[in-house]
């Protein structure tokens, strides 16, 4: 594998210095030891930010290569400017054995255009009743050190216990899906509140998730092991959150860029791209989230990227599936909705999107600083640049995308994994 | 009118009216020896039930036979993900088949609003999950208008009060029965058990009591709605006697209705539950009233929506020209 | 102005009494109007009739909306009443218009009418015919004939609607000129 030798010159970083970048051996070089009429590429106006971690991706391969594929997932990520994925385990089958989790990772040395770090799933089959093979996977060359069985909640008291307890042995994590499956009801499919009341659609109340996470973080601290709360929708976990961590409790958490912009109004036309688990909130959630997301009460973004066939969309908003792409369009909702209104600033932002991220899933060649012998993990990025996005444009094999036709930045315009480019503009 | 029915809101105060006189018009065609009207000749009206109802589907099958439309009646097996067909493919076949007019019924609610967006053909919501079911409020609208007309040709829908008793979460009924009311100025009180009140009930252009005896005595209708029996295992009230106590039309409160007041239910009864069978069968029920009119309810509808050229009807809400 | 409230009256009265000549008499006559001006028009015959008659002669509405050839070119028309004063099975019917134009409406009226029973005789009075027929109908009873041109619009107004009776022709300008079938009529 060769890893092309290239010159960037006139970037600013993350901090607004301005400096050149040699992509050499797949590492960051000194760009004073570059070679006589190496490849140049101008980045005159453009940040360089070190390449996005995805904390939460739905790759669908192996299973549900309709919808997408570790080719086209990883191809979209780069799109995005992630450098790096994590797998969820819901695929089929699921990763909750070492030899899926190897097959995954495997899959992402073949056809990754981004690391693909698979994900394991606390249980077995999902089922929510039984340990799957934690440490195996841990010990496995996949190394997985985030588990989750995301898309169902580790609902069982005791089962969420020992699974914090076992995985701090190997320094593990579990993500939780939030989700009291009791007060969302079976046909609960958004938010509980007047929309959910006047559509005639089952809704699930914000505290289904935020009880959870009041138990979780109670766990954590009786265990003494991390957990991390996936895509946190509720001003009350933000609340739940704050208390935790000013407790000291090792708790991490993650919001999805479409809860930091849309709310429940986006289902009014009964559109099932806007059905998505947990679901679209009232703005007053949203606020807190961005504010959330803003102190560090919140510690990272994951896409929850969930991409559907259209067959598995296009049913009536209660019968369609849940989820909706992300990794495209991320990076500049965050701009959107943090950079621009200047809740965060651009190294605040690498902190959300990419350092902080691959600290929790203990990535030790993703999320660093754009330095002299670093990987060479980067993307470049336009802030000024905006479109209208078009779901056709895009790398997923899946179209649900819950942007179309709106206007947002577009800031990336270059990504590069290990020295190579893995999209350019 | 809009080009599609697919909620009570869809309707102004005119059109509701122009809906209703029609009604009245097809009622009487109905006695005559020839019943069949040749409004709907050469249109095709589809009913595309994705879920049983032998009343609504007939009701509505009826109404386009007697406009002289050809009728044809497709019952579709429920959409979920794991049976392949999506709802999307299943609408655009039927409506390949070069149809005029659908009638979508669902178990999920806003699947007629969804196929409204993907066909050319008119839709009607013949009842939609948990959402609306305009239909059958026009109907309730139509009993609830002949009996206060019967007492005052002159009276006003401002000076009416409709209570909608019951399972409000789950209801279709009322939540159409809510809108059009309101469409047509009457007071609307909503009583239920807190656990039966939709959320957000607040914003609802209505009044909510969780007693019903102070509304007993106050309304000009009680229109009792029916309980599932899926929600009589505890999760919402603890025990269906528990329930008729609370908030069943029983015979005490029966006696202690305004005069001329009514009772309206839109079936089928659980007698003995949320109605008591003195209360079913007595003198103020339009209980088989709104049965009787849902025929010439629906083909009015059927008309207001096919009578005309589709051009008219694309353009969007009329400004009260058929009223 | 062509026909003024005096005109008006007179011919009414004409006509009444041709319907009862060529009957011989009230017998079995029903009298029915289309909507809108053939219902107090024919209000107006049955009315005349009964004074010459010495007792009341039956009069309801027809409402032909629903057999109209035309209603998949129109916006959809609001449905008018129909009313039948008695029995129409072997009945001479006496069907009541302003205006006699293309002749559809008529053309309708027998449809609808064939649907309610089976008259022994069906008549037609209107007050105006001003020609150009569409299809092989004709008047039994006319109040006046009146050469028109197709661009032209005759108007019948009626105390009972419009508060004044009286028929006039206007000229339709270019561009706006209704359709034959709307303008038959006054509706």
């Amino acid at each position: 594998m060769t890893h092309p030798t290239l010159l960037i010159t006139g970037a600013r970083l993350a901090d607004g210095r301005r400096t050149d970048l040699l992509l050499a051996g797949g590492r960051l070089a000194d760009p004073a030891s570059a070679p006589a009429g190496v490849e140049t590429l101008d980045a005159d106006g453009l940040l360089a930010l070190p390449g996005l971690v995805d904390l939460h991706t739905h790759l669908r391969e192996p299973g549900r290569e309709d919808a997408e594929t570790v080719r086209t997932g990883t191809l979209a990520a780069a799109r995005g400017g992630y450098t790096a994925v994590l797998a969820m385990a819901n695929t089929n089958p699921v990763t909750d054995t070492a030899e899926a989790a190897e097959h995954v990772a495997a899959l992402g040395r073949r056809d990754g255009a981004a690391q693909v770090v698979p994900v394991g799933a606390v249980t077995k089959g999902l089922a929510g009743e039984q340990l799957a093979e934690l440490g195996l996977m841990a010990r496995s060359s996949a190394a997985v050190r985030v588990f989750s069985d995301d898309g169902s909640c580790v609902h069982d008291s005791r089962l969420m216990r020992r699974a914090l307890e076992y995985v701090r042995a190997f320094d593990g994590v579990v993500a939780q899906h939030a989700q009291d499956p009791r007060l969302a009801g079976p046909d609960a499919c958004c938010h509980e509140g007047e929309v959910s009341g006047r559509l005639g659609l089952g809704g699930w109340p914000a505290v289904a998730e935020s009880t959870v996470v009041a138990r979780d973080v109670q766990l954590a601290r009786l265990t003494r092991s991390r957990l991390h709360v996936c895509h946190v929708s509720t001003a009350e976990t933000v609340e739940v959150l704050r208390w935790a961590k000013a407790q000291g409790i090792a708790v991490t958490a993650e919001v999805t860029p479409h809860h930091l912009l849309l709310t429940t109004d986006a289902v009014l036309g009964y559109d099932p791209v806007f059905k998505v688990n947990p679901p679209l909130r009232p703005d007053e959630h949203v606020q807190a989230l961005r504010q959330g997301l803003a102190d560090g009460t919140i510690d990272a973004v994951g896409t929850d990227h969930a991409p559907h066939a259209r067959h598995d969309k296009e049913h009536a908003f209660a019968d369609a599936a849940f989820g909706m792409l992300g990794l495209e369009t991320a990076l500049g909702v965050l701009v959107e909705t943090m950079v621009e209104p200047g809740l965060l600033s651009w190294s605040d932002l690498v902190e959300r999107m990419s350092a902080t991220p691959a600290r929790i899933a203990g990535l030790a060649e993703q999320g660093r600083p754009l330095a002299v012998g670093e990987p060479a993990n980067l993307v470049l990025v336009d802030p000024t640049r905006r479109t209208i996005v078009d779901p056709a444009d895009s790398f997923s094999l899946s179209r649900n995308n819950p942007y179309a036709g709106r206007e947002l930045p577009d800031p990336v315009e270059a990504t590069f994994w290990q020295g190579r480019p893995t999209f350019r503009r | 009118m809009k080009r599609h029915l697919l909620s009570a809101a869809d309707l102004s105060v005119d059109e509701v009216a122009s809906i209703l006189d029609l009604a009245e018009e097809m009622s009487a065609v109905q006695s005559r020896p020839v019943k069949k009207l040749p409004a709907l000749r050469g249109r095709t009206v589809v009913n595309l039930f994705f879920e049983d109802s032998t009343r609504t589907r007939s009701s509505f099958e009826l109404a386009g036979k007697w406009l002289s439309a050809d009728v044809i009646n497709i019952s579709a097996k429920g959409s979920s993900v794991s049976k392949g067909e999506s709802l999307r493919d299943t609408v655009l076949t039927v409506a390949a088949m070069g149809v005029d007019a659908l009638v979508i019924r669902h178990m999920a609610s806003g699947a007629p609003l969804q196929a409204s967006q993907w066909v050319d053909a008119h839709v009607v919501n013949a009842g939609d999950g948990t959402h609306e079911h305009p239909t059958q409020a026009l109907l309730d609208a139509y009993a609830m208008r002949r009996h206060f007309r019967a007492a005052d040709p002159g009276f006003s829908w401002a000076d009416k009060t409709v209570a909608v008793v019951g399972d409000l979460t789950h209801s279709r009924v009322a939540r159409s029965n809510v809108l059009l009311l309101r469409t047509l100025g009457a007071r609307v009180v909503l009583v239920a058990p807190p656990t039966l009140l939709p959320s957000g009930v607040d914003s609802w252009p209505a009044e909510v009591c969780t007693d019903l005896d102070p509304v007993v005595e106050s309304a000009d209708v009680l229109m009792m709605l029916r309980v599932q029996r899926e929600r009589m295992s505890g999760g919402y009230f603890p025990t269906p006697r528990e329930y008729t106590v609370g908030y069943g039309l029983t015979r005490d409160r029966l006696a202690r209705m305004k005069p001329g007041a009514a009772i309206a239910h839109p079936g089928p009864m659980n007698r003995g539950l949320e109605i008591s069978a003195d209360a079913a069968d007595s003198a103020a029920s339009l209980v088989l009233d709104q049965v009787a009119s849902g025929v010439a309810v629906r083909m009015s509808v059927l008309y207001h929506l096919l009578g005309g050229s589709d051009e008219d009807a694309a353009a969007g809400p009329s400004k009260g020209t058929t009223a | 102005m062509v026909i003024d409230a005096a005109e008006m009256s007179r011919t009414l009265t004409r006509m009444a009494h041709q319907v009862l000549e060529a009957n011989h008499g009230a017998r079995d006559l029903v009298v029915l109007g289309i909507p809108t001006r053939g219902v107090p028009l024919a209000r107006r015959l049955a009315g005349l009739m009964a004074d010459v008659e010495g007792h009341p002669v039956p009069v309801g509405q027809l409402d032909v909306t629903m057999y109209r050839d035309d209603l998949r070119t129109q916006p959809t028309r609001p449905v008018g009443r129909t009313v039948l004063p008695a029995e129409i099975d072997g009945a001479v019917v006496v069907l009541v218009d302003d205006v006699l134009y293309s002749g559809r409406t008529v053309v309708a009226a027998l449809d609808a009418l064939s649907d309610l029973g089976r008259p022994a005789a069906v008549r037609l009075a209107v007050l105006v015919d001003r020609g150009h027929r569409q299809v092989p109908v004709r008047a039994d009873h006319v109040g006046k004939n009146l050469p028109t041109a197709s661009h032209e619009r005759v108007q019948v107004r009626l105390e009972e609607i419009d508060g004044v009776d009286d028929v006039t022709i206007s000229r339709v300008l270019e561009g706006s000129r209704a359709e034959d079938s709307q303008a038959e009529g006054s509706r």
